[in-house]
């Protein structure tokens, strides 16, 4: 059953042109990013020589080009996901999904895989335009690997937000506006922590993010992760549940 | 499923929901048996939605007990949906789809077997008269084929039970007769449960009428019944829900 929603979400995905838009989009700016990059590192190469344990392309190219993807993902979720339940709600076809002999965790699950199926396609891409690289160079495919899953990882949990926030609503536009803004919040909050509120790096997506970007597999940021993505998947279906015994 | 239940499909024993404070719907009684078109009448506000909603599992009741072909919908829910057809006040259509891709969809979400699903997509646009609109977009429908459409994503599964809220709202004299016809069909060979604001079509197709009134059945009896008795249905709903205004 999970099937049936998946197909039907990545058709009506691929079907609209918003995807196709938003793929050829990301695709731009990083290659944008990409080149930018690759254009610093051609004009540092002669310094880089003189240094005895200098930086590789991997480190000077990649790493920026994947912060970058984490912050495009962040951007482009809350338009994705907003459709996710806001829309079903709003055209009143979620009594369709409801009244059919499906698990609500089916429908819920069926709606996040498959927008992960969309962001697999997204990082695929990223990775292609890494390999390119290997035309010119050796690359250290450790750290590639750790960005990958943390790129993963990340967009993951800026799905399960935005469906959770996408469930509170019959506006997809409130909905892409509040997992937006929840996002931020969270991306940002270890600006607030000082000295007295250390825990808030702990809760802030950026900071785990960073991890995964230099090349690090920290077992406490992958744990954060799992645990966001379960979470919120796990609020949405209490909250759909919770329509149906509440009204 | 044993002799015993198939006569019985749908059962609903003291059905109650409470909004807070409100009373929507109060100590309910719902029995149907195959091959029976029940009318469910009422003025605005009675409870005939809210009850809809509770009989296909799309809000949970206060109190009572439903069961679709002796399978208890609230222990069981998935098990007791595959026997149920449901077409709310609003077809729940999604508009970028074509008919096809839609019905398809409707098809699988209800379990149809992967080897039946084109034989069932046939009959039930057969049955609609949507075969020679296929491929047409559901956004480019008019109103009444909107309405067809939900119809036919109500009766693609062959259920038992088929729950219709108020299906023949904005089509025209024609198409409601062909509805109507097709209801008829239905409901020789399953039980069919009908919301409606029209008295003669209560008059044309149903086997049993049920009055709701301020949220619980004031009236009940079956159309032969009321034809012996020489009740007339028009005078009988007015004299119901106005007496105590």
């Amino acid at each position: 059953m999970i099937t049936t929603i998946i197909r039907k979400e990545l058709s009506v995905l691929f079907n609209s042109p918003l995807a196709w838009i938003l793929l050829a989009l990301i695709q731009f700016v990083l290659v944008w990013a990409f080149l930018g990059r690759l254009d610093a590192f051609l004009e540092l190469q002669p310094q880089l020589l003189q240094i005895a344990n200098p930086p590789g392309i991997t480190e000077i190219i990649i790493v920026p080009v994947f912060a970058m993807a984490a912050i495009l993902l962040l951007m482009i979720t809350p338009i994705l996901s907003m459709r996710f339940l806001a829309e079903e709600r709003r055209n009143h076809t979620l009594t369709l999904l409801i009244s059919a002999p499906i698990a609500m965790t089916d429908i819920v699950m069926g709606k996040f895989l498959g927008l992960m199926i969309f962001f697999c396609v997204v990082i695929a891409l990223i990775v292609a335009l890494c390999l390119t690289l290997l035309m010119g160079g050796a690359l250290d495919f450790g750290l590639l690997l750790s960005n990958t899953l943390g790129l993963f990882l990340v967009a993951a949990s800026f799905s399960a937000l935005g469906l959770y926030i996408s469930s509170l609503t019959a506006q997809p536009v409130i909905a892409a506006v509040g997992a937006l803004g929840v996002l931020l919040g969270l991306w940002v909050i270890d600006l607030a922590a000082g000295e007295s509120h250390e825990w808030l790096r702990h809760i802030s997506l950026l900071k785990h993010f960073e991890r995964f970007n230099q090349g690090l597999l920290d077992t406490f940021s992958i744990a954060y992760f799992v645990l966001f993505v379960a979470t919120f998947l796990i609020l949405t279906i209490r909250r759909l549940d919770g329509e149906r015994l509440h009204g | 499923m044993t002799d015993g239940t198939a006569t019985i499909t749908l059962s609903a024993r003291n059905l109650c929901r409470h909004y807070g404070s409100h009373i929507a719907v109060n100590g309910i009684h719902l029995e149907l048996k195959r091959g029976e078109v029940l009318g469910l009448l009422g003025p605005n506000g009675a409870g005939k939605t809210t009850t809809m909603r509770m009989l296909t599992g799309n809000l949970a009741p206060s109190a009572g007990h439903i069961e679709i072909c002796g399978i208890d919908l609230l222990d069981n829910p998935q098990e007791a949906k595959a026997h149920l057809g449901f077409l709310p006040e609003i077809p729940p259509l999604y508009q970028e789809m074509t008919i096809d891709e839609y019905l398809l969809f409707a098809a699988k979400l209800h379990r149809v077997d992967q080897s039946m699903i084109s034989a069932a997509l046939r009959l039930a646009k057969q049955r609609c008269g949507l075969e020679d609109r296929s491929k047409r977009l559901i956004s480019t429908l008019s109103k009444g084929f909107q309405q067809r459409v939900g119809i036919a994503q109500a009766i693609i599964h062959n259920p038992d039970v088929i729950i219709l809220d108020e299906p023949t709202v904005g089509l025209d004299p024609n198409q409601i007769r062909e509805i109507r016809s097709l209801i008829r069909e239905l409901g020789t060979v399953s039980s069919v449960i009908l919301s409606t604001h029209i008295l003669p079509e209560v008059e044309a197709v149903c086997d049993r009428v049920q009055i709701m009134h301020k949220g619980s059945l004031v009236f009940d009896e079956t159309l032969t019944g009321l034809q012996q008795q020489g009740i007339q249905l028009e005078a009988a709903f007015t004299q119901l829900t106005h007496s105590d205004e």
